[in-house]
């Protein structure tokens, strides 16, 4: 059952939904609803009766939905959603960042970022045998980077119908209303109650890391691609550098860390495929091999740091290594990251080793002065 | 249009009606209006229904774990996704293929004429088979008794208190049984807990609606309303009686009314015997009353008379 | 009865005793109302007719019937008054229930 409401970036998704459901193409039924909190909701009451579910949205939709994000995990319905990463009014605008889902990083959703087409593909598959595993039962968000990854054209590979239903068989659960077992669901508990299934979510989100992995090895044996978990390291055997990257920025990192490392620069780049459950020991083991950590953040909390960063450095914290770290906040509202912006990331790193940059957060490419 | 309510099955009565209870051992203040109608509802419509109850009296007396009172499949809905998450059920029943059932909503009267209304306005724009049940007690009772879209003019709530300078509410109650109509919807009822054959027969004809059906039952609350336990059906009569509220259905786009009382019992003996009215000034039961007499005239030039 | 009655509720001790999620048995009853009574309805069978009108304005569906009579389930009976109120042949007495009963008042 796909349920949605329109947002850009996020139609170019749900138009050709549409499309694939009125040809047959893809047997589904698709609810057209006047909200994002309603689609949301109708995900709800068809995966409480143990119907598998869609919805896609972006932004303001993304907010719009807050409510139902938290309900549908305290529900343990495993609904997956695609999200358009946009930027969030005010001012509006409709490009890219990473604000609204990052935003929503303790709704209790598993939370991956796409760097591409095929990833973005073939991750909609794998969240559904991520989703739906009685050990997890916790609703994925898969994040594209608005009209990056929405609005762009890529050669892909497109699995066949019939090697996907064999990745990924009907969706049964226990955990379902059912006219032969009747269940009440969705309930109240009171303070006595009320932690225990708090608790569960939270084991339910960990035990998810194991589940990421052996599923993205299933798959590659049926389709011939992995994307190796939580994390994926790129150079970083013999780095001295490393940035950390989100999403499709990536792609543009890499390019950069080929370059530098032509030139002799000791530098890599470890791109975060899930924000939850986070790569905590991937990232505690990465600051025991390098000397310094830079996280690139489409986003911020203001007043204080981009989000990637606080949950990155916490993990670094955690591993005692006491690297340098630096938090450099870019690409806000659409604003075009580029290598040179990459390659200038890099040299505040090394400035910070000689400690010559002080500054642990820095906006890249504002484009204008600032009083410091 | 509900051609197909046509072939619909005889209403049950208090002999013929089932014996199992689905809304049982719940933690509703004594009394309760809205458990009379929700235990009602459930017993035409039977176990082979999926309840949905946002939050509100229902959810909170009926849905705390351990203790969990409907014996049917029954969730807790978003407050705003009560009709939404009907249409889900409804959608992905159609999609894994079951057979013979029922969508039922039970929302209070906030969760369907304030956050409810934008996703019911949806259900039946698509006209979802699903059944809504506005079980009205004219305030938000569960979180303490405030005013909500459908508290009538002068009621006293804890957000509209009656003092020197305002008596009560304002606002004048939203017409919800036309604003469904005017949805397009393929059936829609009044009722109250004072006519319960009426309520049993609208009930059932929802149940053979193949569309949206939409049923608001008057159902008085002894708590947020200052009136005796023992009192709730009694009111529920009067309040028809005394023409400020009426028994009408909406089908085929046609207005019917049930019930059109030669003469109407008195407003202020009604208004009188509840707390939340005992401040009003004569002035205010006159305009209440002009209120009514408008709305009655509209009603008996353009609706058509038929006993349910 | 055709209606649910109080299962025994063990407080969990470990956290695999919880159902996964908030998804449980319909109609899963572990506490009674009786206690919020301080009037109970008593009926004169002689005067009942069988209408079976209070069985249906109960709020609490604690009314049944039985033999063209009416019974009534005081676990879980809270005592409204309705049914007394509502009955024509005035079958229905409320009758003030003691203080010092062992039975939950």
């Amino acid at each position: 059952m796909i349920s949605a409401y329109p947002i850009t970036p996020q139609t170019t998704v749900v138009e050709r939904l549409s499309e694939m459901v009125e040809d047959g193409s893809l047997k589904s039924e698709f609810m057209h609803v006047e909200s994002e909190h309603s689609a949301l909701s109708a995900c709800m009451g068809a995966s409480s009766i143990g119907a598998r579910t869609f919805t896609a949205t972006s932004s303001q939709g993304l907010l719009y939905m807050a409510e139902c994000l938290h309900y549908a995990s305290g529900g343990r319905f495993p609904i997956v959603m695609m999200n358009a990463n946009r930027s969030l009014a005010l001012p509006w605008s409709i490009y890219g960042d990473q604000r609204d889902s990052l935003s929503l990083l303790d709704c209790g959703w598993i939370q991956v970022y796409a760097e591409d087409a095929q990833e973005s593909l073939d991750m909609v598959i794998q969240s559904y045998a991520i989703a739906e595993n009685l050990k997890v039962l916790t609703p994925v968000m898969l994040n594209l980077d608005g009209f990056a990854l929405t609005h762009t054209y890529e050669v892909l590979e497109v699995p066949s119908s019939e090697d996907v239903d064999a990745f990924l068989p009907p969706f049964q659960t226990p955990y379902k209303m059912d006219l032969n077992s009747p269940k009440n669901m969705a309930f109240s508990s009171g303070p006595g109650d009320n932690m225990q299934f708090k608790y569960q979510q939270h084991k339910a989100m960990l035990d998810a890391i194991d589940v990421i992995r052996d599923v993205d090895e299933s798959f590659f044996r049926l389709f011939g691609r992995r994307y190796g978990g939580l994390v994926e390291e790129y150079r970083c055997d013999d780095a001295e550098m490393v940035l950390v990257t989100l999403g499709s920025i990536t792609g543009t990192c890499r390019v950069v860390v080929d370059e530098l490392s032509q030139e002799g620069w000791k530098v890599g780049l470890l791109k975060i495929r899930f924000m939850r459950p986070f790569p905590e020991k991937e990232i505690m083991e990465l600051s025991r091999r390098v000397m310094a950590v830079g996280v690139i953040d489409k986003d911020i909390s203001f007043g204080y740091e981009g989000t990637v960063f606080t949950n990155v450095n916490s993990a670094i914290a955690k591993a005692r290594t006491g690297i340098l770290t630096m938090n450099f906040i870019a690409g806000l509202g659409g604003r075009d990251i580029s290598r040179q912006d990459i390659r200038q990331m890099f040299l505040h790193l090394q400035e910070g080793l000689l400690g010559l940059e002080k500054n642990s957060m820095q906006f890249i490419n504002l484009r204008v002065a600032i009083d410091e | 249009m509900s051609e197909c309510i046509a072939g619909r099955a005889k209403a049950p009565n208090a002999l013929t009606i089932t014996d199992k209870e689905f809304f049982y051992g719940h933690k509703a203040c004594a009394g309760c209006g809205g458990s009379v109608a929700v235990r009602l509802i459930m017993k035409v419509l039977g176990e082979r229904t999926f309840t949905v109850v946002p939050a509100g009296c229902i959810s909170a007396v009926g849905f705390m774990y351990p203790q969990l009172c409907f014996t049917n499949n029954a969730l807790i809905s978003t407050f705003a996704g009560t009709a939404s998450m009907m249409s889900g059920i409804a959608a992905g029943a159609k999609a894994l293929g079951l057979k013979d059932f029922q969508v039922l909503g039970i929302a209070g009267d906030g969760g369907t004429a304030d956050i409810g209304l934008q996703a019911l306005s949806g259900a039946i724009d698509r006209r979802d088979k699903v059944i809504f049940v506005c079980y009205d007690n004219e305030a938000y009772m569960n979180t303490g008794i405030q005013k909500s879209g459908l508290t009538p003019l002068g009621a006293k709530t804890t957000t509209t208190p009656a003092g020197r300078n305002i008596r009560g509410s304002r606002t004048r109650k939203k017409n919800m049984f036309e604003i469904v109509a005017a949805n397009g919807i393929d059936y829609a009822a009044t009722a109250s807990v004072g006519y319960i054959p009426d309520f049993l027969n609208k009930i059932n004809k929802a149940k053979f609606v193949d569309g949206t059906s939409y049923i608001h039952v008057f159902a008085p609350c002894p708590t947020g309303w200052g009136t005796p336990t023992y009192c709730t059906i009694d009111l529920g009569k009067d309040v028809v009686d005394c023409g400020l509220w009426y028994l009408a259905e909406y089908e085929n786009g046609e207005f019917v009314l049930n019930k059109n009382p030669k003469e109407f019992t008195s407003v202020k003996d009604y208004l009188s015997r509840q707390g939340r009215f005992r401040h009003l000034k004569d002035e205010d039961i006159e305009q209440i009353i002009r209120d009514r007499d408008r709305k009655w005239e509209i009603i008996r030039k353009s609706w058509k008379t038929k006993k349910n | 009865m055709n209606r649910p009655s109080i299962t025994k509720y063990k407080t969990p001790v470990h956290i695999s005793e919880y159902p996964v999620g908030p998804c449980y048995q319909a109609g899963h009853l572990v506490t009674e109302n009786a206690g919020w009574r301080t009037e109970k309805p008593i009926l004169d069978k002689e005067k009942c007719t069988g209408c079976f009108y209070c069985y249906l304005c109960c709020p609490e569906g604690v009314i049944f019937k039985l033999d063209g009579k009416i019974e009534i389930d005081y676990s879980f009976c809270k005592g409204c008054g309705i049914c007394a109120r509502v009955c024509k042949s005035e079958a229905i007495v409320m009758i003030r229930e003691a203080k010092d009963g062992a039975d939950g008042c």
